[in-house]
């Protein structure tokens, strides 16, 4: 029998379920130990820290291993929304839809499935619950005391350029980091309050998978979000005003995950603005506008991922003399100091990129421009960031796009997944990889992936570019056969062929006519 | 000896057979523009079958395909004179208020027009670049038809009009691309004209504009999100629909011209547009989809039509099929379609690998001459188990017109001594930067 016939249930939530509220106790105990006794104040501090998720946390860790005096400040959780909305439990998810798909699909590979794949949303939602509590023992609070940080829960608010309130209690720093994150993006479509709906990282809260579900917003989190009910087995729609799909990555790469949504049931509608929202029975009904053309879908729940913008409020910046906006957060530097010399910032907060590498990668940063002489630029990390659809999309360093408008030459090697073997084999040469280098040179300017594990590959390409390795010295990396991440190689191997010059060419004839000879 | 003799006979015979094989086919597309016109306005028909709606671009491949079919002895000069003012006649009287219901605005046309009032139909949008191919056509047949007689004259006046009508310098809304189009219900569409695709000849015709040119940095917006890629072994600006490489070349000899991209890269749209056609060929021969039929000898991925089927299981994953849609390669969208008229229009880039690929397609029993070939879109594996052999029914003035024009361009070169005769074609790839080839001349 085809794939296509087996039918995907949702029973009610099964009897083992319970022992969720376990795991959240479990996760609460490490990441917001109830009846947390704030220490007494080691004034002044070297580094005081606002806001302890993936920036906060490796500020504060590796400041009191360096041997400093630290503090750190949580409003809400240890983890930030990383741990505790955002990327563990979303990716925790995708991991399940991503099974019932290989499930579905698994026909192909000379594997009946079941006539019936059930699917058991509850469960599924308590593994989540799990993982995060198990992830959560490694951010916990007493790690954190032990390794000497001083861990404060409240809200902090600057009292002066040198000097923040917790609770009552002053705390004086020589230095200071203001990590305290993104909130979602406030919706201003009508009627959309009144009707109700959840933010892209509340989705996991939900007890049942709806039957069908409007994502509003395209970016990474709305995208990633859509594939994973539509896999799940909910009717999927994604409205988004950009015209195009993930506008900022490159075309091809976004052409390619479009088309693995739609192939998924999702139904794209780009260039599309939900108008208006109300209620019927016990649905929702969402115009959507389309170059002024109106179409009206019906649907029990409603997503919104369009966006995040920087918490700044209720910590008085102004009271230390640190510039911001509410729409771009804290103004730094590219040294990540804020106009107060003696306050840092990092993360979403303060950064474009609202990604946990870039919230980790900033927050290291800090340590070292804030505690010690040797500075380094924001500018001059190489960060990778990836989308979890199914393909990933992976990018590190330049887009063609920014490479040609600071008019460097650009040329880009690209391997398609249809020429790995591994690929192949595993059944997944949907993608690319592109790399990108100086033309002329085998310098790397930057590389996109679109792969089943993208996310994953992208790595060697960053760790190629921090450690100045181009593409000739990566043609030489053997690497085990069969591994998808031979693209890599391949595309060092064709920048090789190109440098095979009708001379070069020429000359290695002659060679080897001589040599043939002797 | 005598080998070398015979080699050399039997070169002479595959010449004249390919060059009869050749007149036959581009005849035969020819044919499409007289049959599907409405003789009142001068309209071509976007397609054949009832009901079909004239479309601009189409119009704008018949203009230039008259003086082929008037240097080929298909039609006779004053029936191709007749035809070519009537269309420039209905276009200069049209409507061009940019009501719903009109046939323009500011110079630009919409996209399908009703075939017997020439009114804006399917209340589709003002199209960019469709006027372009269109005004192509309405500046080589001015170029062609050059006797001093009243009604060529009266020919060439109507052209020159037409084109300094244009307000491409609108056309470029808030940005510095150009938008795909306008619509009167709600203005410019969300969409402009950036990276390497078939706008490149938009570009030169807003450029050369005397009147209302694009600015000099729409090209350089255009040219902004170019891909130099390597891939299977090549070099080339990518693009993944082999028309793209192919539409602007119909009018335009682009041998040696370069811009400053193709400056930095040592090459030129020409060259580019053979590496594109390698390319092509290489994806067929890998096949990664599996599909049947493609081989060596058997590939283009283009814009055409293709089979509207349920999905099919089809080397073990379900095969959705797309219809009209502009496939391309390596990353689709690809459903197993080949457009005939794929390698018949990259015979001028790449003679050596498109007319094998001629010659079998032509070589297939069929009910007419040149079927497939002359098809829009043929697939052999869209059918029960997946084996198949659909083929696109009736004709597609849009392919037909790349035919006759980019045969013709392999035979003569007729529409691009049209072009380099014309002034405002020399102007605008000028302001686009292009130096070398015959511009130097």
């Amino acid at each position: 029998m085809s794939s296509s016939a087996t039918t995907v249930q949702h029973p009610e939530a099964s009897p083992s379920v319970g022992v969720g509220n376990a795991y959240d106790l479990e996760l609460i105990a490490n990441v917001r130990p109830p009846g947390w006794e704030n220490p007494l104040p080691r004034n002044p501090y070297h580094l005081l820290v606002i806001g302890a998720g993936p920036a906060g946390l490796i500020a504060a860790r590796t400041a009191a291993m360096l041997g400093a005096r630290v503090a750190l400040i949580e409003r809400d959780r240890l983890g930030g929304d990383s741990l505790n909305y955002a990327s563990v439990p979303t990716k925790t998810i995708i991991r399940t839809s991503r099974n019932y798909a290989d499930m579905r699909n698994a026909v192909n590979f000379g594997v009946e499935p079941p006539a019936q794949i059930d699917l058991n949303f509850a469960l599924a939602m308590d593994r989540v619950r799990r993982i995060r509590a198990r992830i959560s023992r490694s951010m916990a609070a007493t790690r954190l005391t032990d390794l000497g940080v001083d861990l404060y829960f409240g809200a902090a608010r600057f009292i002066g350029p040198d000097a923040v309130d917790v609770g009552g209690v002053c705390l004086r720093f020589a230095k200071a980091m203001v990590a305290t994150g993104s909130q979602p993006k406030p919706v201003t479509i009508p009627g959309l309050t009144e009707c109700g709906f959840i933010h892209a990282a509340e989705g996991f809260e939900l007890t049942a998978l709806p039957q069908s579900i409007l994502v509003i917003g395209g970016g990474p989190g709305g995208c990633e979000g859509a594939q994973t009910f539509a896999r799940l087995g909910a009717r999927t729609i994604i409205a988004m005003t950009e015209p195009l799909f993930l506008p900022g990555e490159e075309r091809d790469a976004a052409h390619m995950v479009s088309d693995a949504l739609a192939r998924d049931g999702v139904e794209i509608h780009l260039n599309t603005k939900a108008a208006e929202v109300r209620i019927q029975g016990d649905r929702k009904v969402v115009d959507l506008v389309n170059d002024g053309d109106v179409s009206t879908v019906t649907v029990d729940v409603i997503l919104v991922g369009t966006g995040r913008v920087p918490v700044v409020d209720g910590l008085a910046l102004d009271a230390a003399g640190i510039a911001y906006t509410d729409e771009a957060g804290i103004r730094v530097d590219d040294f990540l100091r804020t106009t107060n010399p003696r306050v840092y910032a990092a993360g979403d907060v303060c950064l474009d990129h609202k990604f946990t590498t870039t919230a980790y990668a900033s927050g290291r940063l800090v340590v070292r421009n804030a505690l010690f002489p040797r500075r380094k630029r924001m500018s001059s990390l190489t960060i990778p960031w990836c989308t979890y659809t199914d393909p990933e999309i992976a990018h590190v360093g330049l887009y063609v796009r920014q490479a040609r408008e600071r008019d460097i030459p650009v040329k880009t090697f690209t391997v398609p997944m249809h020429d790995v073997d591994r690929a192949i084999l595993d059944g997944e040469d949907s993608g690319f990889v592109k790399i990108h280098v100086r033309d002329g040179t085998d310098k790397i300017l930057g590389a996109t992936i679109v792969a089943r594990h993208a996310g994953e590959m992208i790595n060697e390409i960053s760790l190629a570019m921090v450690a100045g390795i181009g593409l000739q010295k990566l043609a030489q990396v053997v690497r085990a056969y069969p591994t998808q991440a031979e693209a890599i190689r391949m595309a060092a191997e064709h920048y090789n062929e190109t440098r095979l010059t009708p001379l070069r060419r020429w000359l290695l004839r002659r060679w080897l006519h001589r040599s043939g000879r002797e | 000896m005598g080998s070398g003799l015979a080699d050399s006979t039997a070169d002479e015979v595959a010449r004249r057979d390919d060059a009869v094989m050749l007149e036959q086919l581009q005849r035969a597309a020819f044919d499409y523009f007289p049959r599907s016109t409405n003789p009142r306005n001068g309209l071509v028909a976007d397609r054949t079958g009832d009901g079909s709606p004239s479309s601009i671009a189409v119009v704008g491949f018949a203009l230039s395909a008259y003086p082929v079919g008037v240097e080929r002895g298909w039609i006779d000069r004053e029936d191709a004179v007749q035809r070519t003012l009537q269309a420039l006649r209905f276009f200069w009287h049209s409507d061009q208020t940019g009501r719903p219901d009109a046939t323009g605005h500011r110079g630009f046309y919409f996209h399908f027009l009703d075939m017997t009032s020439g009114a804006r139909t399917w209340h589709c949008e003002l199209s960019i670049m469709d006027t372009a191919l269109l005004i192509a056509g309405v500046l080589s047949s001015a170029a062609y038809f050059t006797r001093q007689t009243p009604l060529e004259i009266e020919l060439r006046e109507l052209a020159d009009a037409l084109y300094r009508r244009v307000d491409w310098c609108w056309a470029q809304g808030d940005g510095a691309a150009v938008a795909h189009g306008w619509k009167p219900e709600h203005g410019f569409l969300s969409y402009g004209w950036e990276g390497y695709s078939e706008a490149l000849i938009l570009y030169v015709l807003g450029l050369g504009s005397p009147t209302y040119p694009l600015s000099r940095a729409s090209f350089e917006a255009w040219t902004l999100t170019y891909q130099w890629e390597n891939l299977y072994g090549h070099d080339f600006l990518y693009a993944g629909p082999l028309f793209i490489h192919q539409l602007s070349h119909a009018w335009i000899d682009f041998r040696g011209l370069q811009d400053r991209f193709m400056r930095e890269k040592r090459c030129d749209y020409f060259e580019n547009s053979r590496r594109a056609t390698l390319v092509q060929r290489e994806y067929a021969i890998r096949n990664p989809l599996d599909f049947r039929g493609y081989a060596r000898d058997c590939w283009g991925l283009s814009a055409g039509d293709g089979p509207r089927l349920p999905p099919l299981l089809v080397a073990g994953r379900q095969q959705t099929f797309f219809g009209y849609a502009a496939r391309g390669a390596p990353y689709g969208p690809d459903d197993g379609t080949i457009a005939g008229s794929a390698a018949l229009a990259s015979l001028v880039f790449a003679p050596d690998i498109a007319l094998p690929v001629v010659r079998a397609l032509y070589a297939r029993t069929a009910s007419r001459v040149g079927q497939d070939v002359l098809a829009s879109g043929f697939n052999a594996t869209a059918g029960p188990s997946g084996v198949g052999n659909w083929i696109s029914q009736g004709d597609f003035g849009f392919d037909q017109g790349l035919i006759v024009l980019m045969i013709e361009s392999f035979r003569s070169g007729l529409l691009w001594d049209l072009s380099r005769k014309n002034p405002y074609f020399r102007t605008g790839l000028s302001r686009a930067g292009f130096t070398g080839g015959w511009l130097d001349e």
